[in-house]
């Protein structure tokens, strides 16, 4: 129990503001009037469709009525302001919550379509934007929400993941590509996300004539999908004058060659597949050299690198911390990142697969002023949120406010914080309810206490509905996508497991291993993890030991995938419905499990 | 110029400043609907009490008209009504009172809690009423019973409006009827968005002068007593409120709607 001593009241800092403004304030009213004429059938269906997801509104799961609105945080950045209009918009519009994408984005969910403008309205007000969310167009621009406190970086990327947002945002070279397409900039290898997008970035320096050149490593047609591919290093060093020349090359030659009739085949990805990777890589920098050749002067990145000011909102030099609590020290360890800069931490908050109440997000609000010394939240790669800059002598009082929210669970950066796409909670293509199953493990593995175990530290645990990629299930230590399957007549929910993702500097996709029904999927996990801990060696964590076996050259007694399939065998074999009629409904429902889908948007 | 003079006869709500100045001058019956344990601390000065619990155990035109007279109202008296409760009980009240035919009732454009955080004056002490006489003049074009809501919903341009919260619309609904939860209603600090918002927001909704709108809520028709206000504050002249709501919808073994196959609940992170 932490007690602490009443606090000297100090007013709340003003929210700091965001240096761009992404919002136009004319789209809400060009919106609700293109809603009003596709009403009236003055407007056709699918060019309708186009144009909604232009402006960052999917459908939702067999209901026309509603949309999902995404809103997209440029380089994962939220200020206190936009969180509190967040938790407005949420609780007048929506379900009363949101939910945190694994791309930096949130969704608001069955928004009726109708309320959708009113949405864009209440966003321009505090500068964002869910324009370009969807649809065939650049995506939000992510970037590590470590970057500029990472230990291992060698520049902050964030000013270079804003300014590249800015350039993209509304430019007529990106609004009808083939397909979707995606930016990762990252901080370090390790923190990595770069190979598996279309164009990953990580910060590099380089020594020339004595002086210091930023630049980055460039990793493209990498990506997630029912087939994912791992990216390409395009040159060893690209100097960062060149990086706009570059995504503008490549963003060309994906408008020019990609495939833009085969919906299932026309990420970028594919294009890359299909060429081979020298012969992409050699149209990338011949079309490289002619936009750098033909680019007026005025076509550069606006990079504003000037430093946030770090400032703490908060002196607590006068409280005295009579005692601290076992479950500060558990989420200390599990969710704050101890900074490169002295005496700062990043804290990450810890969601349920990604879901946040409004009131919650009103809350995070006013944490974020009061205990961020930057005065701005960042969003995480794993549907989660962090606040940097928060000084150590702050964290007892952050936890103990955490808490007041119901934001303190433990294990944000651990494999107790799986990530489940929305699954059959709102999205058309669903086939499973992965949500749910996510926060169904991470209730368990806190159950456990996993989240304290250092061997399963960095491992992950990642999980869609279906065989497309929400979920990132491909890059997880131990991933899921979800099917259906059927024991005679009767259909139930089923999972195919991955083994061996990562996508840090050894990227790669994991191995396909075993179905696992949806009611054993935890078991099996668990099982996993007593052959990690029955056959490891002392420096071994669960992922480099998965790691070997996934590649098949463990020497212990499981030595490849097969091994593993032969123990979990056992525990996957369906009962029968007499004997076990839970087992034939999904997570979250009390019904016989049935499929059923809609048409998908994404391809739209 | 019509439609400014007809918004002028329909007050919906009485915003602060005026409020105070109708206490001082005596001109205003305030009535406080929360519980009677509340109201004892401290309530707006001058205010009676009347908890809603009271007013719903009867709510028959004869008692109401009975307790309207207890608290010292006739067909003239200026009456403004306040909750802790986002106007939702509130709008119940003033309905019933319109509903006998009292014409001069309005809503205090805040709550409670808001009126005390902006430090206004407030005080505890219970007023001496002298009893008045109110006549009965039922206005039953503001009421929908659930045979009239059954007959009605088919109509061309009759609009059956859900007020309940997003997940419980999409559970359970009258068939029919559209979700404009009584959050969408509000703003941060008053208990109806601006005029010039609200009729936005309803135009969107296709909510026309020429519909006829049907509000409901849970079970007592607070919330879309809310919405009612709502809907007359920016002039809509032909709004009814299902009084007795979903619950007895549901207790008549009226059919009901679901969004099926999606599982919504587990999105909501409580």
């Amino acid at each position: 129990m932490i007690v602490l001593t009443p606090k000297i009241m100090q007013s709340r800092p003003k929210s700091r503001k965001g240096k761009i403004n992404w919002a136009r304030s004319q789209e809400p009213d060009y919106f609700a009037n293109m809603v009003k004429l596709y009403r009236q059938g003055k407007y056709d269906a699918d060019s309708f469709r186009r144009f909604r997801l232009q402006h960052g509104a999917y459908g939702t799961r067999l209901a026309d009525d509603y949309a999902m609105v995404r809103v997209k945080f440029p380089a994962g950045e939220v200020y206190p302001h936009q969180l509190e209009k967040l938790s407005q918009l949420s609780e007048q519009f929506s379900i009363g919550s949101a939910h945190f994408s694994t791309r930096e984005n949130i969704q608001l969910h069955w928004v009726v379509l109708e309320d959708v403008s009113e949405i864009f309205r209440g966003l321009a007000e505090v500068g964002l934007t869910s324009r370009e969310a969807c649809g065939n167009s650049v995506r939000n621009v992510m970037c590590s929400p470590l970057s500029g406190v990472c230990p291992n970086e060698e520049f902050d990327s964030t000013p270079y993941a804003l300014a590249t947002a800015r350039f993209f945002l509304r430019n007529p070279m990106a609004q009808n590509l083939p397909r979707k397409f995606k930016f990762n900039f990252t901080c370090c290898e390790k923190h990595g996300m770069v190979r598996m997008v279309d164009v990953g970035l990580i910060p590099q320096i380089r020594q020339q004539d004595g002086s210091a050149q930023k630049g980055f490593k460039i990793f493209l047609g990498g990506g997630l999908g029912n087939r994912s591919f791992v990216g390409h290093q395009l040159e060893e060093f690209t100097p960062e004058e060149d990086l706009l020349y570059t995504s503008i090359a490549v963003v060309r030659i994906f408008d020019r060659l990609g495939d833009r009739k085969n919906l299932a085949r026309n990420r970028m990805r594919y294009l890359v597949n299909d060429m081979g990777w020298e012969k992409f890589q050699n149209l990338v920098l011949k079309e490289r050299a002619i936009v750098r050749a033909t680019q007026s002067v005025v076509t550069k990145l606006n990079v504003d690198d000037t430093p946030n000011k770090i400032l703490r909102p908060v002196k607590i030099s006068d409280e005295s911390i009579s005692s601290i609590s076992d479950g500060y020290f558990r989420w200390l360890k599990g969710n704050a990142f101890k900074q490169k800069q002295k005496d700062y931490y990043s804290v990450f908050i810890t969601l349920e697969a990604g879901d946040i109440t409004s009131n919650q997000l009103h809350m995070l609000s006013e944490l974020t002023q009061d205990f961020s010394s930057e005065g701005v939240a960042r969003c995480g790669f794993t549907q989660n949120i962090a606040l940097r800059y928060v000084h150590e002598d702050d964290l007892p009082r952050l936890y103990s406010e955490l808490l007041k929210s119901g934001l303190a669970k433990s294990g944000s950066l651990t494999m107790s914080a799986p990530i489940g796409c929305s699954g059959t909670t709102s999205c058309n293509l669903a086939l499973t309810n992965s949500h749910r199953l996510a926060k169904e493990i991470q209730r368990k593995f806190l159950e456990l206490r996993l989240d304290e175990d250092d061997d399963l530290r960095e491992s992950s645990i990642k999980i869609s509905g279906c065989p497309n990629s929400c979920g990132q299930h491909g890059i997880a230590t131990i991933g899921f996508f979800g099917g259906g399957a059927r024991l005679e007549k009767d259909m139930y929910p089923n999972y195919m497991m991955q083994l061996g993702g990562r996508s840090d500097g050894e990227t790669m996709l994991g191995i396909s291993s075993i179905r696992v029904p949806a009611k054993r999927v935890i078991s099996v996990i668990l099982k996993i993890i007593e052959l990690f801990k029955q056959n490891k060696k002392p420096e071994d964590d669960l992922k480099s030991w998965i790691h070997r076996v996934a590649n098949g050259i463990d020497d212990s007694e499981i030595k490849s995938i097969e091994d593993i399939k032969k123990v979990l065998t056992p525990l996957t074999t369906p009962p029968l419905k007499t004997e076990d009629s839970d087992f034939y409904s999904d997570y979250g429902s009390d019904t016989s499990y049935h499929t059923k889908t809609g048409k998908g948007e994404c391809a739209a | 110029m019509r439609r400014l003079s007809q918004e002028k006869i329909v007050k919906t709500t009485t915003d602060i400043e005026s409020l105070r100045s109708e206490i001082r001058d005596k001109s205003v019956r305030v009535i406080d609907v929360r519980r009677e344990e509340d109201y004892k601390k401290n309530h707006i000065p001058s205010a009676i009490n009347l908890p809603l619990a009271n007013l719903l155990s009867d709510d028959s035109p004869e008692r109401v008209v009975k307790l309207v007279n207890s608290m010292g109202i006739d067909d003239e008296t200026s009456v403004v009504v306040y909750d802790d409760t986002f106007g939702a009980l509130a709008s119940r009240v003033a309905w019933t009172l319109e509903f006998i035919g009292h014409t001069d009732v309005s809503l205090l454009e805040t709550t409670f809690s808001t009126w005390k955080s902006l430090g206004l004056e407030n005080d505890n002490k219970v007023p001496e009423i002298q009893s008045r006489e109110h006549s009965l003049k039922l206005k039953p074009e503001i009421l929908a019973t659930a045979g009239y809501l059954e007959s009605a919903k088919e109509k061309e341009g009759v609009i059956l409006v859900d007020n309940r919260e997003r997940l419980n619309f999409l559970e359970q609904h009258i068939p029919g009827a559209i979700s404009l939860p009584y959050r969408t209603l509000a703003t941060q600090d008053k208990i109806l968005r601006p005029k010039e918002d609200m009729r936005r927001l309803l135009d969107n909704r296709g909510i026309s002068r020429d519909s006829e709108i049907i509000t409901y809520c849970g079970s007592v028709g607070t919330l879309s007593g809310l919405a009612y206000y709502a809907l007359k504050s920016v002039g809509l002249p032909n709004a009814k409120l299902y009084v007795r709501s979903f619950k007895e919808w549901k207790s008549l073994s009226k059919p009901t709607e679901k969004q099926e196959d999606a599982n919504y609940w587990d999105l909501s992170a409580e």
